[in-house]
Order: C-alpha cells, then sequence, then structure tokens
C-alpha cells in the first residue's frame, strides 16, 4: 500500500527530503517507516529514537498501524531559541 | 448507575456550590442530560442553542478528555469521575486585586485593545496583574517580552545571563548594534521601559537550574520558554509540571518552528511529546544550524498571543495541539496531541517529584565545569598548533558543509559529516587523524563513527574553528 511520508526539520535535512510516497507491506507500523528511512540514511538512523511521528495530524505511538494513503509525519525535537 | 460529576469553581454556581455532584447514565451524554435535568442552569453553559456541546467545553472521564475516547458515546462506570472542565477554568488564574486601576494615560495607550469585547477594562485590568516569566532574551525572547510589555502585562521576568553579541543582532531585535558586550537583561530592561513605562520588568541574571527554578517560578503565573538548549527545556517543562503552570513553548531552527502550551493540568507536557532528549550534537541549535532571523519574530509573537490568551481566559489555548511552522513552504500545521499515562512527570504514576539532573540527563557536560582534555581522543586548538609548527604529519578533517568552508577553512579536506558512512575510506587510516568542525560537536561524532570503523588514532579538535580563529589565527573569519 501506498503511504506519503513528510520529513520535518534535521529529518528532512537527514533524508534530503520533505516529501515521499513510499510503498510498504499491509499491516506496516510507523516504526517500520523509520526503520525503513534509517536503513538508508545513517543521520536518519541516529534520529530514529528521538523523533515522534504524527499520522494523519494526530501523533501517535510508534506501533500504530499504518492504512492505504495515511500520510506519515517524522518530527524531530528542536531546541534553538 | 450514579456516577460522580466534577464541577469547575465558575459552574459551583448552579450546583448550589458543591464541586462534584452525581448524575445517572451509562454513557458520557445519558450522564450529561440527567446531570442537566437535575441542574438546568448548567444548559447554557455547556451547550450552545443549537444543541452543540460548547467548544470551550471539556469533558474528561476520569483523565482522559472524551474527545480522544468515544465522545459523548463514551460508556462510563460506577466507579468513574466525569470532569467538566472549561479551557478557561484551567487558564492561568490571576488574582486581579480591587485596586487594580488604569491611569488616564494607560487608558488611552490601551485603547484598541479597550475597543475589543473579550479584552475590555476586565481583561486589561488582568494583564496589568499578571506576571510572566521570559526565559531567555533572545531571539524567541525579544518578541515575546517586547509585544507582553506593549500590551501592558504588568509585570515581565526576565532570566538570562549572557551578554549581547554581534551574532545576536540579526534576530534578537531587543538589543541594538550599541548594546554588544552589554548585559542582556541591561538592554532589554532599556528596550521594553521604553516600549512602555508602566510596566515592572524584573531582571533574574542567574542561569536557570533545579536549583532556583522552583522559586523562581513560584512568583509567575505564565511561563514562557525561549532558551536555546534541551536541558532546560526539560527543566523548565517539569517545575512548570510540579507547579501546576501553564509552559508556552516556543523553538526554532533554521526555516522551521514549534510552538505549542504544555499544561498538565489539562492536557499533555512536553515530555508526553519527546520522552527522551537527543543526544548532544544530533540536533543542531542555532549556534551550529543557524536559523533565519524573521523565524523567532514570528514564532516568538505566537508565544505571546498564547500567553496573553492564557491571561484573559479567552478563546482556545493550543493546549493538547502542537503547531509546526515550515517558512519555507509557508505551511503552518496543527497537530493533536495526547497526554502520555506513562509520562514520568505527569503521567497516572509520576517518578519524577522534584527536579533532576538536566546537564546528566541531557547527556551534556554542565557549563559551569572547567574543560578538560581526554588527551586520548581529544586535541586543543593549542596542542594543535605546537603539533603543526613541530611538523607531525597529521591528517586534519573537516567534517561542517561546504557553505561554512565557503565562509572560512584551515585548509583541511572537507567531509560533511553526512557523507562519511559513504567516504570514510578516503582517509589515510595511517596518519594520525584530527578532525573539526565549527565547534566540536559534530567532529566529536565523526570521531566516534571512525573508531567504531576501525580507525585507531583519531581525535576531536576542542572548540572547533571558532577556537582556531579566536585563540590561533584571528585571519580565519568567526562565523
Amino acid at each position: 500500500m501506498k503511504i506519503f511520508v513528510k520529513f520535518f526539520a534535521s529529518a528532512r535535512e537527514a533524508v534530503g527530503s520533505d516529501n515521499v510516497q513510499v510503498a510498504v507491506k499491509e499491516g506496516a507500523t510507523a516504526n517500520d517507516v523509520l526503520e525503513l528511512f534509517g536503513s538508508q540514511f545513517e543521520t536518519m538512523n541516529r534520529l530514529r529514537p528521538y523523533v515522534r511521528v504524527a499520522v494523519n495530524q494526530s501523533y501517535v505511538v510508534n506501533d500504530h498501524v499504518l492504512h492505504e494513503g495515511d500520510e506519515v509525519a517524522i518530527i524531530p525535537p528542536v531546541s534553538g531559541g | 448507575m450514579p456516577i460522580k460529576v466534577f464541577i469547575p469553581t465558575p459552574l459551583r454556581p448552579f450546583t448550589e456550590k458543591r464541586d462534584t455532584v452525581e448524575a445517572e447514565g451509562a454513557t458520557v451524554g445519558e450522564v450529561l442530560q440527567d446531570l442537566l435535568r437535575k441542574h438546568s442552569q448548567l444548559q447554557p453553559h455547556l451547550y450552545s442553542e443549537n444543541g452543540a456541546m460548547r467548544s470551550y467545553v471539556n469533558i474528561y472521564v476520569n483523565d482522559e478528555d472524551i474527545r480522544y475516547l468515544s465522545k459523548e458515546k463514551t460508556p462510563v462506570k460506577s466507579s468513574d469521575t466525569v470532569s467538566i472542565i472549561p479551557s478557561i477554568a484551567g487558564g492561568v488564574d490571576v488574582a486581579v486585586e480591587t485596586d487594580i486601576q488604569l491611569s488616564k494615560e494607560e487608558l488611552l495607550r490601551y485603547s484598541r485593545h479597550l475597543l475589543i469585547p473579550e479584552v475590555g477594562l476586565t481583561g486589561q485590568k488582568k494583564l496589568k496583574a499578571a506576571k510572566v516569566l521570559v526565559i531567555g532574551a533572545g531571539g524567541l525572547g525579544s518578541p515575546v517580552s517586547m509585544y507582553l510589555a506593549a500590551a501592558g502585562v504588568g509585570t515581565i521576568g526576565i532570566v538570562d545571563f549572557d551578554v549581547v553579541d554581534a551574532t545576536n543582532l540579526q534576530r534578537q531585535i531587543l538589543h541594538s548594534t550599541n548594546d554588544v558586550g552589554r548585559s542582556k537583561l541591561e538592554s532589554a530592561r532599556e528596550t521594553l521601559k521604553g516600549i512602555n513605562p508602566n510596566v515592572v520588568i524584573k531582571t533574574h541574571e542567574e542561569r536557570l537550574s533545579s536549583e532556583n527554578a522552583l522559586e523562581l517560578f513560584a512568583g509567575y503565573d505564565v511561563i514562557v520558554d525561549g532558551t536555546d538548549n534541551f536541558p532546560t527545556r526539560y527543566l523548565v517543562n517539569d517545575a512548570c509540571v510540579l507547579l501546576n503552570k501553564p509552559y508556552v513553548y516556543g523553538s526554532i531552527l533554521r526555516f522551521d518552528g514549534q510552538v505549542s502550551v504544555f499544561d498538565a493540568r489539562r492536557g499533555p507536557c512536553y515530555r508526553c511529546l519527546y520522552p527522551t532528549p537527543p543526544p548532544p550534537g544530533l540536533v543542531p541549535s542555532c549556534a551550529e544550524g543557524g536559523v533565519l532571523g524573521v523565524l523567532p519574530g514570528i514564532i516568538g509573537t505566537l508565544q505571546a498571543l498564547e500567553a496573553i490568551k492564557l491571561i484573559l481566559g479567552e478563546g482556545e489555548p493550543l493546549v493538547g495541539k502542537l503547531v509546526l511552522f515550515d517558512a519555507l513552504k509557508f505551511s503552518f500545521r496543527e497537530l493533536k496531541l495526547r497526554r502520555d499515562p506513562n509520562c514520568p512527570v505527569c503521567g497516572d504514576n509520576p517518578t519524577i517529584h522534584e527536579l533532576i539532573d538536566y546537564d546528566q540527563f541531557c547527556g551534556v557536560k554542565p557549563p559551569t565545569v572547567e574543560e578538560t582534555i581526554d588527551e586520548e581522543t581529544e586535541i586543543t586548538v593549542e596542542q594543535l598548533k605546537a603539533r603543526l609548527d613541530r611538523g607531525d604529519d597529521l591528517f586534519i578533517l573537516d567534517v561542517r558543509e561546504p557553505h561554512e568552508y565557503e565562509i572560512a577553512n584551515i585548509g583541511a579536506p572537507l567531509i560533511p559529516l553526512g557523507e562519511l558512512p559513504k567516504r570514510f575510506r578516503e582517509i589515510d587510516s595511517s596518519k594520525e587523524i584530527i578532525i573539526h568542525c565549527k565547534s566540536g560537536r559534530r567532529s566529536a561524532l565523526a570521531a566516534d563513527f571512525l573508531r567504531k570503523n576501525g580507525f585507531k588514532s583519531v581525535k576531536n579538535l576542542v572548540g572547533g574553528i571558532d577556537a582556531w580563529s579566536e585563540r590561533i589565527d584571528p585571519n580565519v573569519p568567526h562565523y
């Protein structure tokens, strides 16, 4: 199934893109998406334990099961002031 | 089956002043209907004329907002408590003393506020009675404190211990060119008094810490966070949870901003959002990653707006929502955030009952400790200079980004940190390797990476090219 992944702040820089469409298997979770991009991008892999995932504009826990067409936002913490 | 219903203070006049009443029903909707049968005067406060629940009324079953359960169809059992929490009741309880008066000058100054029914004379007096603490007189603290002063917030406290630096001026509009080298607090006081001499400015020239935070926060109604580091953010959050104070959160980097209001009495806290801080260096600060100067202007004014709404008790505060702003796309997104029942500080069984060591929690070296060098893994700029002068054969590697290299470099080959996993084989592993970046954080990560990949002799240049520019070669531009 297709999902849409959006990256913010340092996650966007880690994968070099702000918007990616990917195909994942049925029953895939938010964590599977993090693993997918973590395996391709070293900095994303290091950010992985500290980011939060929002699906369709609501924050979810990492074992949240995804559905066709979901928008998955990956949001790392930001500290600047 | 009778269910306990908690009534908030503003609605108790309609329940014979009782804070808890009983009503029957198997769902939240049925319980509320029974409640209204028994206390009909509550009706207009809970429902609009068309029968919809008022947007500013939140209903909780025990600790859960029914919006996240099955709304009015949420089932209840006899051990449950249904709580009615109007948004405003959880706001700031500003004690408006009856003797708060506005002078003729103030009535004129606040004219455009007084014309808005939601502010009016009552609201303007609330603002005058309110005490807001702004943490940091920097990028966010500037617009926050300036707009709060202009709005007539009676007491504004500011915590900072820094002096104005030339690199601050691109965004920290509290300070002017002539203020470089001055205490930020002195400069801030002058600017804010210039905007509105009626406002009391309290300056706290100290580093916020676990030792002073609770005492300091206790004197304020709202805490607005404009700090630039993770340890202070967790400290501010925990202190606000422990003291039941609303925490107006804002954070920026490059083109991205985040805003929220954390109020553990009626929503999630910062730890519910980010339970674990990232290790130092992984997420850059503004000093490391840069920030567009206007960005704190946008995020800081949103924080000032939320602080003012909390004081007025008007509208819907940004509780349980995180707003993300992407300046490049001009997109604002509002994400729903839930309280984490397992949160160590605001959860059902909290394990944190007092402030902890936040530098340790975030893996940061405490800032007061003298820099000590680990001779095995680190080298100072002075040591490096001496070794180069001696003619030692070293491989110096720069792991910054190309656009930084263009501003200033010391002639070392460049492999940006992000490309290191693909390109580390370009490095001559037979030589002793010295890695540098701007300040020493990214190069520390790079050094760890190389050691894990079999490089025997790798040292991190402490303080990076900044230290080199400052202490060895002033011809290298500082940026």
